[in-house]
C-alpha cells in the first residue's frame, strides 16, 4: 500500500524520501516558498512554507513526508504569518519595486502579491549595503539580498565553483564574493552560470538585458506565482 | 608571514574541524586574523577564502581588523550592569582615552562589551585577552590601566585580579559526595553495560540544559544508529545569561564529567568524544588537559580502557563566542569548523551528528549525573526530586540576594525556600532559566524547581525591588538581536525589530497600539523561527507583559501614534545648515 499525507484535507501520495514541499508539488499543491527550488540541497531559512503538521509548525522544504501526517497549508492564520515574513523580508533591505528591473520577474514581489501584500508594515532598517557592478555582465545589488542562498547553493552545487558565501551574524548578514578583491570581476563567476541567474530578487542581474519585456508584460505581471511556482517545479519533477 | 604561520600553527592539522582552533591561534597572535593568514589557511586547508571570512565575521572573538595588544572585554549581563557596569565602562573609557567598540590610536588597548562571561556571582566581570577579570571596581581598572600602559604581559599581572572562586553554597546529591576516579566505568563494566544503561533508564534522569529529554532513550537511540563512528559530545557552551554552574563542575568536578562521557562512549560505541568549551571558559583549558592526561595515564581514557577491550579519547574543542553554539546542532557544526548554524531537524543528531555520524549531546551537569547514577544506581537518583523530574537540580544563583553561587536542590523545592538560602530580601521577581526562561513575580513564589514547573538550565536571577523590570527585558531583548545567528527570516529580522520596538517603548515613544504589535511580532518569532533562541527571544517581553500589564500601558502615550523617533533633533542638521535656531526651526510632536 502506498503512503499517502493529507493536505488541508486531501490526500496526497507520497514517495519514500520526500519531502512536505516535493510531495505537494507533485501533486498541484502551492505552498509558498522563495528559498527552496527543485534540484537544490533544501535550505529551510526563509519560513515561508511553513506548515501545520500534526499540531507543530514545521518547515516544509526539509521535513520529511513521512506517511500519515495531516497538514494544515492553506489556513487563512499561516497565510497572515506567512504575509507578515514576507514584510519582515521587505523592511530588512532596501527594496524599491518601481526602479527595480527585476519588477515583475520577482519571486519575493510575487509571493507578495500571493499573500495579499499591500504595505510594509514593519519599520524600515534602511540599512547600508554594498553595490558591486565591477563585472562587466553582472551586476551585484546587496539591497536586494534576502539571504536564501541560492546563489551560493547554485554556485557549489551547479556550476562546481565557490563564487558566493554568507558571512556575519544575525542582521548584520551579508552576501560576500569569494576572491581576491572581494569584488565580482575578480571572481570566476561566468555569466552562463547557474549562479547568475537563480536569485529570486533583483540582487544578481545580468547585465545589458534590462527592460528587454516591459513593465506590465512580465510574468507575475500576469500570472500568480502558485501558478507559475507548480508549473516549472512539476515540470522539473518529470 | 608564510613562515611565521606555519611555525604558529603547524601541531594542528590544516582540516577544517580544527579552523576554529587555527583561527584562534592567530586571532591571540596578530590580535586579528590578517588577509595573509586567511589565504594561507584556505591554500592549507582547502577551502575557499570566503568560506573563512564567513567562520571569522560569525564569531565575536575572531576578528578582520586589529585589535588591542590588550583587549578589555566587559560582560554585558545584566547582572554586571546591576553591580555598576556601566560606571566602569565609562571610566575606563576614561583612563584608557579609548572609545567603547573601538581601538586605541597606538594599537595598545581596546575596548568593548560582551555577553555574559558566567561570572555573574563575582561580577561586574571582564576578559583581558580572553581571561576572566572578576569582582571589578575603580581601583581594579585604576591598577590594570597602569599595567597596559607599563605594556606589562598578561602573565606577568598580580593573580587577585584573576581570583574566580567556586562559591559553592549549598551542595545536594551530587555535590555532596563526588565519585571517586574510575568508580562508575569499574561498576559499569562489572554490572554490565546494558544494565547499566537500564539503571540510567530507571534513575528518570533527563538532560540538564533544560529541555529535558530523557538521557537514557537518546543514549539508546544512538547506540541503535547503526554506523562505523559514533561521537560523544559534552556541550559546554554555558551562554545563558546567569548560569555558570558548568564553569563550577568543570573546575571541581571535572574527573566525574569525563567520566559520564566515557561511560556514554563505552553504551554507544563510540571511540572519539568532544568537550565544546565556551571561549570564555579558555582559562580552564589546561587545568581540563591535565585532568584528561592523568586519566590516560590512569588507564581510564585512551587505548584499552581498564583492559575491557574499549578505547575512547577526548579532545577540548573552544568555543570563539557565540551563545548560539549551545543549540546541539549549532555547536555540531562548530566543532566541525563552521559557522554555528543549527542544521534542519530531523535528522536529529544521534542519528546524524558529527560528520554525519551518529552523536550524543549532553550538558555537562547530565554527564556528571550519569557517572553518579552508574555508581550509585537507578534509585539512588529516582528516590529524589518529583515524579517527572527525578534527583536534584544545579543552579546558579546571582543577582539581589547575600550570597551568590552554586546551590543544589531536589526537584520539587519551592522558589521560596530557595530566596531564603541564599538570603534574598524584597524582591520584585525572578529570572528562571536565563534571559529564554520566564520571569516570575513575588506573587509565584510557591512554584516548585521542576521540568513540569519551572524548568531552568541553571540560571537563577534575582530582582529587588528598586529594579525596572524595563531594563531588565531590554538588556534581554538586545542580547538575543546580537547573537541571532541570522539564518532564518523570523529571528534574523524579527529579534531586531523586537529590539527596535521595545526601545522605542522604553524610550517614551510607545503609543497606544505599539504593545499590541509587539505582542503580534512576538508570537510571530515564537511560533516560526528555526531553533530554540528565536523561539524563546520574545519570552522577556511576554513573561513580563503577561504579569505587569498596567506597567507597560503607563509607560505609552495616550495617543494613537507617536513616531518612533524624535522629530525635532531630526531637523537638527537643517538648523546648522540654516543657521537657525529660532523657535520657528523647531517642531513640537505630534499634538497631545
Amino acid at each position: 500500500m502506498s503512503n499517502t499525507i493529507t493536505i488541508d484535507g486531501r490526500v496526497i501520495p507520497v514517495q519514500e524520501g520526500q519531502t512536505i514541499m516535493e510531495a505537494a508539488t507533485a501533486a498541484g499543491v502551492y505552498i509558498p516558498h522563495l528559498c527552496h527550488k527543485p534540484g537544490y540541497t533544501p535550505h529551510g531559512s526563509c519560513k515561508l512554507c511553513t506548515v501545520n503538521v500534526n499540531g507543530r509548525n514545521c518547515t516544509a522544504c526539509t521535513f520529511p513526508a513521512t506517511d500519515g501526517l495531516n497538514i494544515i497549508n492553506n489556513s487563512q492564520e499561516l497565510n497572515s504569518d506567512r504575509q507578515r515574513i514576507t514584510q519582515m523580508l521587505f523592511v530588512e533591505g532596501n527594496h524599491l519595486c518601481p526602479s527595480c528591473e527585476k519588477s515583475g520577474n520577482c519571486q519575493l514581489q510575487a509571493v507578495a502579491y500571493q499573500l495579499n501584500m499591500y504595505d510594509n508594515h514593519y519599520p524600515h532598517f534602511y540599512p547600508h549595503r554594498e553595490m558591486d557592478a565591477t563585472h562587466s555582465e553582472i551586476l551585484l545589488d546587496r539591497n536586494r539580498c534576502i539571504f536564501c542562498t541560492l546563489c551560493v547553493r547554485a554556485s557549489i552545487e551547479k556550476d562546481g565553483k565557490h563564487v558566493f558565501a554568507i558571512s556575519g551574524r544575525g542582521i548584520n548578514k551579508q552576501l560576500i564574493v569569494n576572491s581576491a578583491s572581494g569584488y565580482l570581476k575578480d571572481s570566476d563567476i561566468d555569466v552562463n552560470d547557474c549562479a547568475a541567474h537563480v536569485c529570486p530578487t533583483g540582487a544578481i542581474l545580468v547585465k545589458r538585458t534590462g527592460y528587454q519585456v516591459p513593465i506590465g508584460q512580465r510574468i507575475f505581471d500576469n500570472h500568480q506565482v502558485s501558478e507559475i511556482a507548480l508549473n516549472q517545479e512539476q515540470e522539473y519533477g518529470k | 608571514m608564510k613562515n611565521q604561520l606555519h611555525n604558529l600553527l603547524h601541531e594542528d592539522k590544516y582540516q577544517e574541524v580544527n579552523l576554529l582552533k587555527l583561527l584562534r591561534k592567530i586571532q591571540s597572535h596578530y590580535q586579528y586574523i590578517p588577509e595573509e593568514a586567511i589565504d594561507f589557511l584556505a591554500e592549507q586547508v582547502g577551502i575557499p577564502p570566503a568560506n573563512i571570512i564567513a567562520v571569522i565575521e560569525f564569531y565575536s572573538f575572531l576578528h578582520l581588523t586589529p585589535q588591542g595588544k590588550y583587549q578589555i572585554l566587559l560582560s554585558d549581563s545584566i547582572t554586571d550592569h546591576m553591580l555598576g557596569k556601566q560606571n566602569l565602562m565609562n571610566y575606563l573609557s576614561e583612563i584608557l582615552k579609548v572609545n567603547t567598540g573601538q581601538l586605541r590610536d597606538d594599537g595598545l588597548v581596546s575596548l568593548n562589551n560582551t555577553s555574559c562571561t558566567g561570572l555573574c556571582d563575582q561580577g561586574p566581570a571582564g576578559l583581558i585577552n580572553g581571561i576572566p577579570l572578576t569582582s571589578l571596581n575603580n581601583s581594579k581598572l585604576t591598577e590594570i590601566a597602569k599595567l597596559i600602559e607599563q605594556q606589562l604581559p598578561v602573565t606577568e599581572w598580580p593573580e587577585h585580579l584573576f581570583e574566580i572562586t567556586d562559591n559553592i553554597k549549598k551542595p545536594g546529591l551530587l555535590l555532596d559526595q563526588a565519585i571517586s576516579k574510575g568508580a562508575a566505568l569499574k561498576t559499569a563494566f562489572g554490572r554490565g553495560l546494558q544494565a547499566t544503561l537500564d539503571e540510567i533508564n530507571l534513575s528518570g534522569l533527563r538532560g540538564r540544559g533544560g529541555a529535558g529529554f530523557k538521557t537514557a532513550l537518546k543514549w539508546q537511540l544512538c547506540a541503535e544508529e547503526s554506523s562505523d563512528q559514533h561521537f560523544v559530545v559534552c556541550n559546554a557552551d554555558e551562554g545563558e545569561p546567569g548560569t555558570f554552574k558548568d564553569r563550577v563542575l568543570l573546575n571541581s568536578y571535572a574527573d566525574q564529567v569525563f567520566e559520564g562521557m566515557t561511560l556514554c562512549a563505552a553504551i554507544i560505541g563510540a571511540k572519539q568524544g568532544f568537550l565544546y568549551l565556551r571561549g570564555e571558559y579558555q582559562y580552564l583549558f589546561d587545568k581540563l588537559q591535565n585532568i584528561l592526561e592523568l586519566r590516560r595515564e590512569g588507564g581510564l581514557l585512551g587505548e584499552n580502557i581498564l583492559n575491557q577491550n574499549f578505547s575512547f579519547d577526548i579532545e577540548i574543542c573552544l568555543g570563539a563566542g557565540a551563545y548560539i553554539c549551545g543549540e546541539e546542532s549549532a555547536l555540531i557544526e562548530s566543532l566541525e569548523g563552521k559557522p554555528g548554524i543549527p542544521r534542519n531537524r530531523p535528522p536529529y543528531p544521534v542519528t546524524k551528528g558529527y560528520l554525519s555520524k551518529p552523536t550524543v549531546v549532553n550538558n555537562v551537569e547530565t554527564f556528571m549525573a550519569a557517572a553518579a547514577i552508574a555508581c550509585r544506581g537507578g534509585n539512588w537518583f529516582a528516590s529524589v526530586g518529583t515524579e517527572k523530574s527525578a534527583g536534584s537540580k544545579i543552579l546558579s544563583i546571582c543577582g539581589d540576594c547575600e550570597s551568590p553561587g552554586i546551590y543544589e536542590y531536589p526537584f520539587g523545592t519551592t522558589v521560596q525556600e530557595i530566596l531564603k538560602d541564599c538570603n534574598a530580601q524584597d524582591v520584585l521577581g525572578i529570572q528562571i532559566g536565563g534571559p529564554s526562561g520566564a520571569f516570575i513575580s513575588n506573587q509565584e513564589f510557591h512554584r516548585k524547581l521542576a521540568f513540569e514547573d519551572l524548568a531552568t538550565g541553571g540560571s537563577f536571577i534575582v530582582f529587588n525591588n528598586t529594579r525596572n523590570i524595563f531594563e531588565i527585558v531590554q538588556n534581554f531583548i538586545h542580547f538575543f538581536a546580537h547573537e541571532s545567528c541570522g539564518f532564518c527570516t523570523p529571528c534574523r529580522v524579527g529579534t531586531s525589530l523586537l529590539k527596535n520596538q521595545f526601545d522605542k517603548i522604553v524610550n517614551g515613544y510607545g503609543s497606544a497600539g505599539d504593545v499590541v504589535e509587539l505582542e503580534d511580532l512576538s508570537k510571530l518569532i515564537k511560533n516560526y523561527s528555526h531553533c530554540g533562541l528565536g523561539q524563546t527571544a520574545a519570552n522577556p517581553f511576554l513573561t513580563t507583559l503577561q504579569r505587569y500589564p498596567d506597567l507597560y500601558q503607563s509607560q505609552l502615550k495616550k495617543i494613537s501614534y507617536e513616531p518612533g523617533f524624535d522629530l525635532d533633533a531630526a531637523l537638527d542638521i537643517a538648523r546648522r545648515m540654516a543657521q537657525r535656531d529660532d523657535c520657528g526651526a523647531h517642531l513640537t510632536q505630534v499634538e497631545e
